[in-house]
């Protein structure tokens, strides 16, 4: 069940300082969107506001709307604990659960919310999700071994794994594939495009080939200066993005002429 | 940056002095004894005091070693070894009240460390015998007592600080708690004292005064070293966990706190530890009594701080056996921390979440 996410007139605040202003964009359910511009623009921080994460941060808040299937997540009515049921979250650093074993690692959306799951269901929904994320083969035999005791790029793939055993609609990834290998790279943008079957997926990346390979649409924040708010300049089909933007300023970044 | 980088300046060093010998292993062996020959030889032509001579020894032993380096192995690790003398003397000049207190304490209080000490009270006893069951249990009543108070006190304030708290509120909590941490332990049990006349009187002595004016010592203990703890766990986790929807209080209860574990566990072990020889409170809100009282709701108890008091300022005629007495208690009081040290050790090595790498 992915689900359309429409954003309009977001402004992004931490305390006093606007990180970022005015965003409009519009996210395709079963796509991947790709968000990429300069470090510091505020790709992440406008991530977390898709899923209500921004504002666990002290003094962070929000102004705007952001519209999920005609349901705006930042209304009076709307449960940030229940959004983020429905939109999961993929962190730039893996964060396995060190107390917690691989198993009960992808059991624990499950688990910590308390749903009552025969042993059988559960078994079989962490062997789908770790079979999903790509690492069902690596660590069958060691179900029971502490989470962190993975290898970087395999935490990475647990943490997709946790996230999607949850079963959200829309999977948010804040680049998943930094600290990884080109093999697990390549293991993950191939779940990607597995999992875009099913959900809607949004993936902050600084790897414009990685953008280019995986992504239907493709945003691109910048910002002015130092202290000024990062913007969305453009938000266009990735195709056109990388072929033949609008704005001068897209085609600088991707043709390595920025700043 | 040089500190930082020994073994390319070292090298370098090496390279530039120009006395770049090396004085073989033994040599500071060598040196010391050597140095320990000539201050007894000191020593011999007046008086033998043992503690001038290992001042002349290591004195001697240094300033040998110290030469010797410098004439073969120049200026730098000279100066290295001389570090290394000076630092190892203050190590031991720091070791020397400690094991001459455990020392003095075992050496006076094995002689009555007996099955009839852990075995009667004090009912009928004058002179020799008599022991301190009653003060045993005593103390461990009002310490699990005291627990069973501070622990969840303290723990949730903690969690309040770490997880809720913010702005004016929490620097006012912190504020108060610290100061708490240094009130004299008198006042604790002045304080508990006070309250209880509310209630029952003047002269009320229960062993649930001395808990309560315990817990008072004990909470902030348990707060500052539960707030570090927690601070310590990532907010990583806790946005892993709020990522999957999980409410807060849930967070912190089944990641928060389990993550943290190892470290609470350790930080009340040794809260306890710092309560449990405390004397003056106990002596002002619970007494002492020379027989058996479990109830710490009726009436005075004993406990082993206070008995090992009343045991040296009072010990009656003849006084050597209640000397020999409260030398014990003081034995065991030690041990009981040493204890607590240990379990605490145990604790957070078991406790620590297990990388399995
Ligand atoms: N917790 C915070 N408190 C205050 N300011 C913050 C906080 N996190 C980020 N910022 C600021 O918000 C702006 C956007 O940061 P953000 O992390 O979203 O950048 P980013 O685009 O994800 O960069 P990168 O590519 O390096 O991850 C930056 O100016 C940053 O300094
Ligand atoms: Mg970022």
């Amino acid at each position: 069940m992915a689900k359309r996410i429409d954003v309009s007139d977001l402004n992004i605040y931490y305390g006093n300082f606007l990180a970022v202003e005015g965003v409009n964009v519009s996210i395709e359910p079963r796509s991947i969107t790709a968000l990429i511009g300069p470090s510091g623009c505020g790709k992440s921080t406008f991530l977390r506001t898709l899923n209500r994460m921004h504002e666990v941060i002290p003094g962070a808040r929000v102004e705007g709307k952001v519209v999920m299937d005609g349901h705006d997540l930042y209304g009076a009515d709307a449960d940030p604990v229940d959004v983020r049921r429905q939109i999961g979250m993929v962190f730039q650093r893996p964060n396995p659960f060190p107390t917690m074993s691989i198993y009960e690692n992808v059991a624990a959306g499950m688990r910590l919310n308390a749903r009552r799951m025969k042993k059988s269901d559960l078994d079989e929904l962490v062997e789908r999700s770790l079979r999903g994320a790509n690492l069902w083969e690596e660590v069958k035999d060691r179900l029971d071994r502490p989470g962190s005791g993975l290898s970087g790029g395999q935490q990475q793939r647990l943490c997709i794994a946790r996230a999607i055993a949850v079963e959200p609609d829309v999977l948010l990834m804040d680049e998943p594939c930094s600290a990884l290998d080109p093999i697990s790279t390549l293991a993950i943008e191939d779940l990607m495009t597995e999992l875009k079957e099913r959900y809607t997926i949004v993936i902050v990346t600084h790897n414009m080939q990685q953008a280019a390979r995986v992504s239907e649409s493709t945003g691109f924040f910048n910002l002015n200066g130092v202290g000024q708010p990062g913007r969305l300049i453009e938000f266009n089909p990735t195709e056109k993005i990388f072929s033949n933007p609008d704005q001068k300023a897209t085609e600088d970044y991707i043709s390595g002429r920025f700043g | 940056m040089a500190t930082q980088t020994p073994t390319p300046v070292s090298t370098a060093a090496d390279a530039v002095e120009p006395a770049a010998g090396r004085l073989p292993r033994w040599a500071p062996w060598a040196c010391f004894a050597g140095a320990a020959a000539v201050a007894a030889g000191l020593e011999l032509l007046g008086d033998f005091n043992i503690a001038l001579f290992v001042v002349y020894a290591v004195v001697l032993g240094t300033l040998a070693l110290y030469l010797a380096s410098r004439v073969t192995e120049g200026r730098r690790k000279a100066t290295d070894r001389l570090v290394t003398a000076v630092v190892t003397s203050a190590f031991g000049i720091a070791m020397v009240p400690l094991v001459a207190l455990v020392w003095e304490v075992v050496g006076r209080g094995i002689v009555r460390f007996d099955g009839e000490f852990f075995g009667s009270s004090l009912v009928g006893i004058i002179g020799e015998g008599g022991g301190a069951y009653h003060a045993i249990f005593g103390t461990l009543i009002i310490t699990a007592l005291t627990t069973l108070i501070s622990v969840p006190i303290g723990l949730m304030t903690a969690i309040y600080l770490v997880e809720y708290a913010r702005g004016r509120l929490k620097r006012a909590i912190t504020f108060f708690v610290d100061v708490m941490t240094g009130i004299p332990s008198i006042v604790a049990g002045l304080f508990a004292y006070a309250l209880f006349v509310l209630f029952f009187g003047p002269g009320v002595r229960l062993g649930i005064m001395g808990a309560v004016a315990l817990s008072v010592l004990m909470i902030p203990v348990v707060v500052r070293s539960a707030e570090e703890v927690l601070k310590l766990v990532p907010n990583e986790l806790r946005e892993a966990a709020y990522a999957l929807g999980v409410p807060k209080w849930r967070t912190i209860v089944k990641v928060v706190i389990p993550t943290a574990i190892a470290g609470l566990g350790t930080g009340v072990t040794l809260a306890i530890a710092r309560v449990v020889g405390e004397t003056a409170p106990l002596l002002v809100t619970v007494g002492i009594t020379n027989a058996t009282n479990f109830d710490p709701f009726d009436g005075r108890m004993a406990t082993l701080p206070v008995y090992a008091y009343y045991q040296l300022t009072q010990p009656g005629v003849p006084p050597e056996y209640a000397i020999d007495r409260a030398w014990t208690a003081a034995l065991l009081l030690i041990m009981l921390v040493m204890g607590l040290n240990v379990v605490a050790r145990l604790i957070s090595r078991f406790f620590a979440p297990k990388t399995g790498r």
